[in-house]
């Protein structure tokens, strides 16, 4: 008896925590209304492996994306990287000082270098 | 009395797993997924700690990354809302949209500028439902070798949703298309960094015009999340989630083809079969990418998964024929020399997902290389090569998977 109210007291708070499969997608009830919404969006660390030019990085990539951009990138070289860096600049507006832009070459090509 | 107690204590005991289960979940979140990117990096962590998302593989916090986890694929046709994969080119995208005061425009080449409010859309306008895959151009892009610069994503940057909403021929209609207009050009609510080139694409007027392009304002039965486009979406079945604009409020109609960085330098492939080309290859005429193509996945084994021989192994998976439903869907066990039929499930569409299954019998113990292959109904098969283009766009070489029977 009193578990049986309890395993219905519990569903709801288990659906909430997301414990358990939600039903199958179905159909709205008409007509269809909105709520307004509101999130809040994960900055991102400003973590890179240590490496020459390191603060060269930090300080002229991170205003557009975070460090995974960079990270997750495959093997390049200094050719393919330089590229890339011309095209943040010229395409993508990134105010990359450009006394930086050979400490930041020598970070992308060490950091890779360094993993393999 | 007894009654009474029980839910109280039960009230406050739900309250306190509630909080708990919030201040452990990021820690308690941080596995890894290998996504088996040649030549890596290839690890990836998955995250729960984003708004509107659960498990998700976290490919960049900003702006947002996020890969749908692979085995979400086994469990159905439609991705759930909570695990559709999410992609912005720009961090900029607004964390609050208010339902009430947005407004879709729709100006420039019309009779009639419109300003339609969401309640606007629903009350003036025919809703219409379809079944459509909504697939990054650069999905699987990881697996291309030699590797291009990128998303690194693996094979997650696609999911099949209910979009429900209306026509965009019926909003245009409504506008009043004029003679001489040659394009539609959509834009939503992000912006990009300072006079970088904000992210917006066009259709031609024509396939604006076809009455299967939809503006959505529902996904699986529910609006969408902001990460995948609250309040307004375009939906353009069968082509690549490039043109699928998110937030979407501004329509322009153009008497001139759009020569914006997105139409004329970025998202471009080779004008060539199954948009392959050489690496290094120079002089190959580029196009914008277009409609899809067909593919098909394992979604019940995995790579190294030990299977029994001498008996039916259920084997089953998705498939998505493009630009058109699914023909048929084959399945070999000996590497791609023959193939048998699968059984397919229930047509929810033509341009989504559609389940299969075969059960195949692996007649002795030892390594089997297990094969998926999707025909679309317009003859289109997958191919067992794998194309490459700079820009790795449009992966669909056959699928295997690697199993060892005993």
């Amino acid at each position: 008896m009193s578990h049986a109210i309890m395993s219905r007291a519990i569903l709801p708070a288990l659906l909430l925590l997301g414990l358990l499969p939600l039903p199958a997608p179905g159909h709205a009830a008409e007509p269809m209304t909105f709520k307004s919404e509101s999130i809040q969006l994960p900055f991102g660390s400003s973590d890179f492996p240590p490496g020459p030019g390191v603060d060269a990085v930090k300080k002229n990539c991170l205003l557009c994306h975070s460090p995974r951009m960079i990270l997750y990138q495959p093997t390049l070289t200094k050719e393919g990287w330089t590229k890339e860096v011309d095209k943040m600049i010229n395409v993508f507006k990134a105010p990359v000082v450009k006394e930086d832009i050979p400490a930041i070459l020598d970070y992308l090509t060490h950091f890779q270098a360094a993993k393999e | 009395m007894v009654h009474h107690l029980m839910t109280r204590r039960f009230v406050l005991g739900a309250g306190a797993m509630g909080g708990l289960a919030l201040l452990t979940r990021p820690s308690l979140a941080r596995s890894m997924v290998d996504l088996g990117l040649p030549g890596g990096p290839s690890e990836r962590e998955i995250i729960t700690d984003f708004p509107e998302k659960a498990a998700m593989v976290l490919q960049r916090t900003r702006g947002p990354l996020l890969e749908t986890p692979f085995d979400v694929y086994d469990k159905g046709v439609f991705t759930p809302n909570d695990q559709f994969f999410v992609r912005w080119h720009w961090a900029f995208i607004p964390n609050a949209v208010d339902a009430d005061s947005f407004t879709l425009k729709v100006h420039g080449q019309v009779n009639q500028p419109l300003s339609l409010s969401l309640k606007d859309l629903v009350k003036d306008f025919p809703r219409v439902e379809l079944a459509a895959v909504n697939q990054c151009s650069g999905n699987s892009r990881g697996f291309f070798q030699p590797r291009v610069p990128g998303g690194e994503w693996g094979n997650g940057a696609m999911g099949n949703a209910l979009w429900a909403g209306v026509r965009l021929k019926d909003v245009l209609d409504r506008a009043g298309v004029k003679a001489g207009a040659v394009q539609a050009r959509f834009s939503g609510l992000d912006q990009a960094f300072a006079d970088a080139p904000r992210f917006i694409k066009s259709l031609d007027i024509d396939h604006a015009r076809d009455g299967e392009v939809m503006i959505a304002y529902a996904m699986n039965g529910d609006q969408l999340p902001l990460l995948n486009g609250f309040p307004l979406r375009l939906i353009v079945p069968g082509w690549y989630s490039t043109y699928w604009i998110k937030m979407l409020n501004d329509i322009e109609v153009l008497d001139q083809p759009d020569d914006n960085f997105w139409m004329a330098k970025a998202y471009k492939i080779p004008d060539t079969p199954g948009a392959d080309m050489k690496p290094g290859e120079t002089g190959v005429p580029m196009v914008p990418i277009n409609k899809m193509v067909p593919r098909s996945f394992i979604t019940n084994l995995r790579s190294g998964d030990k299977v029994s021989a001498n008996e039916p192994l259920l084997t089953r998976g998705i498939a998505f024929g493009g630009d058109c439903g699914v023909s048929k869907v084959d399945v070999s066990i000996d590497g791609g020399k023959t193939w048998l039929p699968a059984k397919l499930g229930e047509d929810k569409g033509k341009y989504g997902f559609r389940q299969w299954q075969a059960e195949p019998t692996l007649p002795a113990a030892g390594d089997y290389r297990l094969m998926v292959r999707c025909t679309n109904e317009n003859g289109a098969v997958q191919p067992d090569t794998p194309n490459w283009n700079p820009g790795g766009y449009m992966r669909n070489v056959i699928e295997s998977v690697d199993v060892v029977a005993g």
